[in-house]
């Protein structure tokens, strides 16, 4: 019920700020979170960011689909 | 005419005014010896092939967006139409309908850019009409454009003649002028690097007139984008298409604002591409005389196949999905 | 597209299914409810649900907003908009939702004045610039788009933009999946739970449910290795015994989710009964404008009598709702209700069960 996507910040003004999903640009608002910086990645719907993506947990949940892709016997790099 | 002057309802009437806007707006820009005339209508030589006509309305908001406007969208949609006919575009008529209190400025603006198309496209302007409404009964300009061509001997484009076995062509990413009509609406709040695709198909369907009956049909798919016009080709050749996704060439920009604004760019306009069905023995040579014609990321996406007329996509995460008829003009969507 | 197309990549999806299938080698026959529409739209636009194994299957429940709204919520606004002095605003998703005398985009067609918005914020722009006209704006959606809507209401109050409306039919979830579990005809064996109502809400409020019914729960991301990740816990959960709420989507979700837009929200709002379609009146599961913002309550302002919700005749959205029925078993289904003629909520959005059915699925 919520399509909302991972963009970067690019522009921080107050509590508004500016947003990139690749070479697409939007102005959000930044008030329903705290200390946001360029550069953090953060959930946006409907013109509000609604939290900053966690990159620890992303890249964490990326090594575990990539533990999926290769055979048991050889451990993960 | 001053920087400032504005369209008046007397321009509409035929009269001093009408002619001054046609000596110093039309003619200027895409006169020719045939429009000069300013006759009734335009009495045009014969032709070898027989005669194609075809008809279109104009109504882009924003007139002016990135890659184009109202004008080069009505001289290219109309000669691609043509082209998609397999005719060769040979003369155009534009009526317009602007609105009272229409700056003149834009109109030239949008002349200017007729003029450019028209020269490029190779086409000439040979006769056309002005009518003025009140102010607040339009949306600036309207321009209602007619074409004639010569179809080109050795074609019969026909979306019946698709049948299963042949190829689906595609000349290039889809969306682009959805897109950038969408951004251009969307102002600051909304930015896209996204230009339109609008442009005369001139190159790539005579690369394609040259297969002659191994050329199935041709279609360019504007409103409805690329799913609107398969569904339309299926539902003619009483065939299904599969078409695998991961085929379609994509523009990033396109595919990022569509998924940001819940859409799907299979769905959104193109006003320069085009889709073409090949017989599957001269699949491979079309598509290589597509990109020798400048279509740098044509590709074969799929084929007709036996079944009833749906369109399947196989979907990039290998599942598959039918690309329904749209219902409406694709909304922006947050759930 | 960053931290987006990393979990569309074909490798883990076909080492998610391989995991799938070995889970569910067992044949043993499984119903997993994706309770949110965006999930449902996510897995018919992936085509997904013709990769699992015959034997798990994948039903679509309440979550999503415009297949829940009453048709009293539309014919309410569009009698707000038939007057000369409204405009109303409203995401894209509710302009083809049929109310018993047609949808808002037709009453756009009959001069009502009606705009599609990306956000609460545009809505609230109109009205600073057009203090002649009352902007009502449709407050649809659940925790993850109620934020915004209080947002843009305490701006309204503070810089005194007194014809900025809302009419909320904002829902919280938890409610509804409550009736779900507690109800004997839905077969649901696993709850796949929205990932972006989480974002704001946390674990807090799915967390008792699990508890309490013994339901296995997986939070999801909304790209096809999220979807398939939750499903495959689930099927674990399942063939251990177990029945735990796992939170799969930790890049979004973090176990307190917002609370500062929570406590914004708790500060605009407060909890009210609500009618949703399929599911009928459930207590404290509505999201109500509190007295200090009755200033701009479009319920207040603009009352409008409207008759009691009820459902179409012959549609049984209800049952599709609670994954009692597939789409294709509603008599309606294709035929009378299709995506250009929506007859019952799950129709009309393009993330209703039965719109995706028919858009994604029917072949």
């Amino acid at each position: 019920m919520c399509v909302a996507f991972p963009m970067r910040v690019t522009a921080v003004t107050g509590d508004r700020g500016r947003v990139a999903l690749g070479d697409v640009e939007q102005e959000v608002s930044l008030e329903l979170l705290d200390n946001v910086a360029v550069g953090d990645y953060v959930i946006v719907h409907a013109g509000f960011a609604l939290q900053t993506l966690d990159r620890g947990e992303a890249a964490e949940t990326l090594a575990m689909l990539g533990a999926l892709t290769r055979p048991e016997e050889e451990p993960a790099p | 005419m001053t920087p400032d002057e504005v369209i008046l309802l007397s321009h509409g009437a035929g009269g001093k005014l009408t002619a001054r806007l046609i000596d110093s707006v039309f003619l200027p820009r895409y006169g020719n010896e045939i429009l000069r005339r300013l006759g009734d209508g335009a009495v045009l030589p014969p032709l070898a092939g027989d005669p194609v006509l075809t008809t279109d309305a104009y109504v882009v908001s924003p007139r002016f967006f990135p890659g184009g406007d109202i004008g080069s969208l009505a001289v290219h949609g109309t000669v691609n139409d043509l082209l998609m006919c397999g005719a060769e575009p040979r003369w155009l008529s534009l009526a317009f309908v602007l609105e009272e209190g229409f700056p003149c400025e834009e109109l030239a603006r949008i002349c200017d850019s007729i003029g450019r198309a028209a020269a490029g496209a190779g086409v000439l302007v040979v006769t056309g009409d002005t009518k003025v409404v009140e102010r607040g009964r339009g949306d600036g300009i309207y321009i209602a454009a007619a074409g004639v061509g010569e179809r080109v001997r050795g074609l019969e484009l026909d979306p019946r003649r698709a049948r299963p076995g042949d190829a689906i062509l595609l000349s290039g990413p889809v969306g682009q002028h959805g897109v950038a009509v969408l951004g251009a609406r969307r102002g600051l709040a909304f930015t896209t690097p996204v230009i339109s695709d609008s442009r005369a198909l001139l190159r790539e369907a005579r690369a394609l007139f040259a297969f002659g009956g191994a050329l199935r049909t041709m279609h360019d798919p504007t409103r409805g984008g690329l799913a609107t016009c398969l569904n339309e080709i299926a539902r003619a050749a009483g065939a299904r298409i599969a078409i695998d996704e991961d085929a379609v060439p994509r523009d990033p920009p396109v595919e990022q604002a569509c998924e940001l604004l819940g859409m799907d760019p299979l769905y959104m306009a193109n006003e320069g591409k085009l889709v073409a069905v090949a017989a599957p023995e001269a699949a491979p040579a079309m598509c290589a005389a597509l990109r020798a014609a400048g279509a740098a990321e044509a590709a074969c996406i799929g084929a007709v196949v036996e079944g009833s007329p749906l369109v399947a996509a196989a979907s990039p995460a290998g599942g598959e999905r039918i690309l329904d008829v749209l219902t409406g003009d694709p909304l922006p969507r947050i759930c | 597209m960053k931290y987006v197309s990393e979990f569309r990549a074909k490798a883990f999806i076909e080492a998610l299914l391989g995991e799938i299938a070995k889970e569910a080698a067992s044949g043993i026959r499984r119903t997993f409810m994706e309770v949110c529409g965006t999930h449902t739209a996510a897995i018919a636009r992936g085509g997904l649900k013709r990769l699992l194994p015959a034997a798990i299957k994948l039903v679509s429940g309440p979550g999503c907003p415009v297949c829940v709204t009453s048709t009293a919520y539309i014919d309410a606004a569009m009698a707000r908009a038939l007057r000369p002095e409204v405009t109303i605003a409203t995401f894209g998703d509710m302009l083809r939702v049929p109310g018993s005398a047609g949808t808002l985009e037709a009453a756009k067609a009959r001069g009502a004045d009606v705009r599609v918005v990306l956000s609460v914020l545009e809505a609230l722009a109109m009205a600073r610039e057009r203090p002649d006209r009352r902007v009502v704006f449709l407050g649809i959606g659940f925790e993850t788009t109620a934020p915004t809507t209080a947002a843009a209401l305490a701006r309204a109050r503070a810089e005194g933009i007194g014809n900025f409306l809302v009419a909320s039919a904002h829902k919280t979830m938890p409610a509804a999946m409550r009736a779900l579990a507690a109800d004997p005809a839905v077969a649901v064996e696993g709850y796949i739970c929205p990932g972006h109502v989480c974002t704001v809400a946390g674990l807090a409020p799915f967390a008792p449910l699990v508890e309490e019914f013994g339901i296995p729960a997986a939070i999801a991301g909304f790209e096809p290795t999220d979807v398939l990740a939750a499903v495959l816990a689930l099927i674990k959960q399942r063939n251990r015994g177990e029945s735990r709420l796992e939170n799969l989507y930790r890049r979004s979700v973090r176990p307190e989710g917002n609370p500062k837009a929570r406590r914004l929200v708790a500060s605009v709002f407060e909890p009210a009964d609500a009618w949703w379609r399929g599911l009928g009146v459930l207590p404290g599961s509505g999201l109500a404008l509190r007295r200090e913002y009755a200033a701009h309550d479009a319920d207040a302002v603009l009352p409008v009598a409207a008759e009691a919700p009820r459902e179409p005749a012959g549609c049984r959205c209800a049952d599709v709702l609670k994954g009692i029925i597939e789409p294709k078993d509603c008599p309606l289904f294709g035929e009378a209700c299709a995506p250009d003629r929506p007859i019952g909520a799950c129709m009309v959005s393009s993330e209703g069960a039965c719109h995706a059915a028919h858009r994604w699925d029917r072949s």
